[in-house]
């Protein structure tokens, strides 16, 4: 009898009391913004959509070998000793020429594991992180500043300076023999 | 004498109330639950098996998926792991960022679980002022890391960032503010009749079954043991600091029931509360990147380490044979285990209850099917 | 009604249509508003803004949600009985809307002067649960069929307390008619049922007490006849069944809808006749005290419905508090705790009005 008339009372009681908590915060304001008008502000470290700034880029290939799902392809060309690539913005010599860095934008996982890596800190995260698209291949971002003619163009010339100094060192080394036998005559 | 059999009742892959993708197979009479199979697997991907191919320290990111509601336990369980394999000794700033993290971690990962307990009873209320409250924990940590859900943050031999400048002060804040949150949640929602009339006596665990089917964390500490890692088996500096272990005592049932593991959830979130507040204004300088070596290649041997998750005890066990690819790593997942014990408890429930059980245990898709 | 716009119009026919047009509109009006008010006052609850997008203030967000309604493919599957299906939403809305027939709006504004006002809303209210079960046999469903039984045991189960509330309310008043009611609980707030009744003597404050719990049980009763939360267990997303009404989408289930708000809509108005003195106005009419006589009945109109949202504001602001009850504790709530003590109730005030 008693446990029945103490279930009642606690009945209301709690509901009651339920009743205030709820009826206070309809007056507290809202903690919602109206998102397309107004944005919450990013904090400095936010990591969303990867940016590489090719200026600075040496290709040393060390981010995309941190990367754990393989979302960054590299190629480099090896250029000749006479080009000049410039320097990087932290007095580096370039020494390669970065004919593709393609970045999968959505298979990175923003893990930030290849941030870390880069001597010259060209490749980091941006804030951006409304980049929908509608398909699927556009999601590829492609950041190599050469285009494919000059890469083409780039590969024939080292691998014409590369024919050279086979043939050079052919050439020498044919000298050499053919002065062997002269000096040993 | 007539031929009765039980009636097959699917709970699928795709429901509101199971937290995840989790397939109930139910065989029941009537109203009257009989028995209940879980069907696992909808979310595999196959985690031990990649690990096999990435390197020790490219696998923090894929740890951080297991739990994704409680990124920072599994990465801090996984370093602690490889640190006792090397044998490397953190500096001290590391080791109290990492526990202050932690913390705050299973306070957002205990906001999850209450919300959508409510939520799965039909108060709808209590699961948006939590996921507000938790708001303010994501924004803490997305300042130092950058993220707010995977973070990256704890990695082998210390951490990913050092503290942003602001986040003594937020954090600060954040404890002040969190302690009256707590007091309108148990007026709202703990000591609720109706609240108590669908969760307390339900789903009785008794102690010898939970041990027998390894339950741990609020599972466990639900039915009276108190087991806790953070005091049994100290990692990290844990045994600095002084704090209490919630246990059920059946306050409004009996002792085991789904209230007692509410209310076990809800005191841990007070807990954890007390061990920022010593922990915060104690942090000693130093730097946090100081220890992570140049390359991690750990000699062979075999480790098990294990941290108090959220959920329960989460354990690494790693076999490594001496190159830069672990050859094995293996996770005791603590929702996993704890989800065996689903089948002792529903008998005899009706189907109403089965929800309530499920989500009083607490599971988490990514962690039982990894 | 119809004697005050014949004598306004002086043909049969526009008074006619304008006592059948009224309340369908109220009850219109109230689905919109409360659909809207809902969504509002649930957010403003949760820390959020609610629709704020269409129209002012997301004034009408309801509009946009009939349109897509009215929109929608009518699917239904082949295996059910397509004459009680279609029959089913029918009956559910009659049910809930002819019992604005007997409600008083306003001195001059009833549908029809039955002196049985109050049995007979008791009665056509139940016509709902024919509707029900309708609904959820012909959606050869088994969860609709258990959802509807468990819903018709809800609404069945809980009429009892309501009634027997009601028949307290009727020996203290003596009559059964919803307007004569009204008319009793004159002049000023202290003459409302719920402070004791008009006339002053002791017995009106000793009923004081047995009044408010006559209140909370009828209103808790209510609350569960129109299945809202805690007592929603057809209508949430409840565990494994969506309820009667899973078969039915587009018009049809907007007319469940429809009927649920307007179901809302008529018992509050019950709840404030019986006991916060209907359409009479708490403080004395403005158009007696200017000198305006035909004042009176829009003043009265307006008081009326202020009551009923006022009660509508209440039930959404439970819902949005309380967690759901589940099937057996409702059925243990009403016939173990609601029953037992109307009946007390009913005994001490029959015993007091003999004072």
């Amino acid at each position: 009898m008693r446990e029945y008339l103490q279930n009642t009372w606690l009945g209301i009681y709690t509901v009651l009391v339920g009743m205030k908590v709820t009826f206070k915060h309809l007056f507290t304001p809202s903690v919602t913004i109206q998102y397309p008008e107004v944005k919450v502000p990013l904090p400095e470290r936010v990591r969303n959509r990867l940016y590489v700034n090719m200026d600075d880029c040496i290709g040393c290939d060390q981010c995309s070998r941190a990367c754990p799902v393989s979302c960054i392809e590299i190629e480099t060309v090896k250029s000749l000793p006479t080009e000049d690539l410039g320097l990087t913005s932290n007095g580096k010599k370039k020494a390669l020429w970065v004919t593709k860095f393609d970045i999968d934008i959505a298979k990175c996982c923003f893990c930030q594991l290849c941030v870390f890596p880069c001597p010259t800190d060209c490749i980091y995260m941006t804030n951006v992180y409304e980049y929908s698209e509608f398909e699927r291949d556009n999601l590829i971002y492609k950041f190599a500043t050469l285009t494919s003619e000059e890469a083409v163009e780039k590969k024939a010339n080292l691998e014409k300076f590369n024919a050279e100094k086979e043939a050079q060192k052919a050439a020498a080394a044919k000298a050499k023999e053919e002065q062997k036998p002269a000096d040993k005559e | 004498m007539m031929k009765t059999e039980h009636m097959v009742l699917n709970m699928g892959p795709q429901h509101p109330s199971t937290h995840g993708v989790l397939r109930l197979e139910l065989e029941i009479e009537g109203e009257l639950v009989r028995k209940v199979t879980p069907h696992l697997g909808y979310l595999h991907r196959c985690f031990e098996k990649h690990c096999e191919a990435m390197q020790y320290n490219q696998v923090v990111p894929y740890t951080d998926r297991l739990d994704y509601l409680a990124a920072i336990g599994n990465n801090f369980g996984y370093a602690i792991a490889v640190e006792r394999l090397m044998g490397i000794q953190v500096p001290e700033r590391v080791e109290y960022i990492r526990i202050i993290m932690a913390e705050l971690q299973r306070i957002a990962s205990h906001l999850v679980a209450l919300g959508s307990f409510g939520a799965d009873i039909g108060a709808l209320t209590p699961f948006l002022y939590l996921f507000r409250d938790r708001e303010h924990i994501l924004s803490i940590i997305e300042d130092t890391c950058g993220a707010r859900m995977l973070y990256n943050y704890i990695w082998i031999g210390g951490l990913s960032h050092d503290i942003h400048p602001d986040f003594v002060r937020k954090t600060k804040e954040f404890v002040n503010y969190f302690k009256p949150t707590i007091v309108e949640l148990d007026n709202l929602l703990s000591y609720n009749k109706i609240f108590i009339e669908r969760t307390a006596n339900i789903g009785i665990l008794p102690v010898d079954t939970a041990i027998n089917f390894g339950a741990s964390g609020p599972t466990l500490r639900g039915s009276g043991i108190k087991f806790d890692l953070r005091r049994e088996d100290p990692y990290s500096i844990y045994d600095r600091f002084d704090f209490e272990i919630p246990v059920g005592k059946g306050l409004q049932g009996t002792i085991g029931d789904c209230w007692d593991r509410y209310y076990v959830r809800v005191r841990e979130m007070e807990q954890s509360l007390r061990i920022i507040e010593q922990a915060i204004d104690h942090i000693p300088e130093g730097d946090v990147q100081s220890a992570i070596p140049k390359r991690i290649k750990p000699p062979k041997g075999t480790v098990y380490a294990r941290v108090e998750n959220p959920r329960g005890e989460l354990g690494y066990f790693i076999i490594s044979d001496g190159s830069v690819n672990p050859f094995r790593v293996k996770v005791r997942a603590p929702s996993f285990v704890n989800l065996e014990v689903l089948g002792e408890l529903c008998k005899g429930y009706l189907v109403a209850d089965i929800i309530v059980i499920l989500g009083s245990i607490d599971i988490v898709l990514g962690e039982v099917d990894r | 009604m119809y004697q005050y716009f014949y004598e306004l119009t002086n043909s049969t026919i526009l008074s006619t249509i304008f006592v059948a047009v009224f309340p369908l509109v109220n009850v219109l009006l109230v689905a919109l508003l409360g659909v809207y008010l809902e969504r509002k006052v649930s957010a403003r609850i949760q820390d959020r803004i609610g629709p704020n997008r269409v129209g002012p203030f997301g004034l009408f967000q309801t509009v946009a949600d009939f349109i897509k309604m009215m929109q929608k493919e009518d699917a239904v599957s082949n295996e059910i009985d397509s004459r009680l299906y279609n029959i089913a939403p029918v009956l559910v809305f009659t049910g809930s809307f002819a019992a604005y027939a007997a409600i008083p709006f306003s001195s001059k504004l009833i549908g029809s002067e039955v002196e049985i006002g109050l049995f007979y809303i008791l009665a056509i209210s139940s016509i709902v649960v024919g509707g029900i079960l309708m609904a959820g046999w012909a959606s050869n469903n088994k969860y609709s069929l258990l959802g509807a039984m468990r819903s018709v045991a809800q609404i069945i189960s809980y009429e009892i307390p309501t009634a027997i509330v009601v028949l307290s309310i009727v020996m203290l008043t003596g009559t059964l008619s919803l307007d004569i009611i009204s008319q009793q609980q004159t002049a000023y707030f202290w003459n409302w049922n719920i402070f004791g009744g008009a006339e002053f003597e002791i017995a009106k404050f000793l009923l004081i007490p047995f009044m408010v719990i006559g209140f909370l049980i009828i209103f808790i009763s209510t609350l569960a006849e129109v299945n809202r939360t805690p007592f929603d267990i057809p209508e949430a997303e409840s565990e494994l069944v969506a309820g009667y009404f899973t078969e039915y989408c587009g018009m049809k289930w907007a007319m469940f809808m429809l009927s649920e708000y307007g179901n809302m809509f008529a018992v509050s108005a019950i709840v404030s006749i019986l006991f916060f003195g209907g359409y009479q106005s708490p403080f004395g009419y403005l158009g007696n005290s200017i000198g305006l006589e035909w004042l009176i009945p829009f003043e009265q109109a307006f008081w009326f419905l202020f009551k009923g949202w006022i009660f509508i504001l209440i039930q959404m602001w439970l819902r949005w508090t309380l967690p759901r009850l589940r099937v057996d504790q409702l059925m243990s709530l009403c016939w173990k705790y609601l029953i037992p003590y109307a009946i007390l109730n009913l005994i001490v005030i029959g015993i007091i009005s003999l004072i």
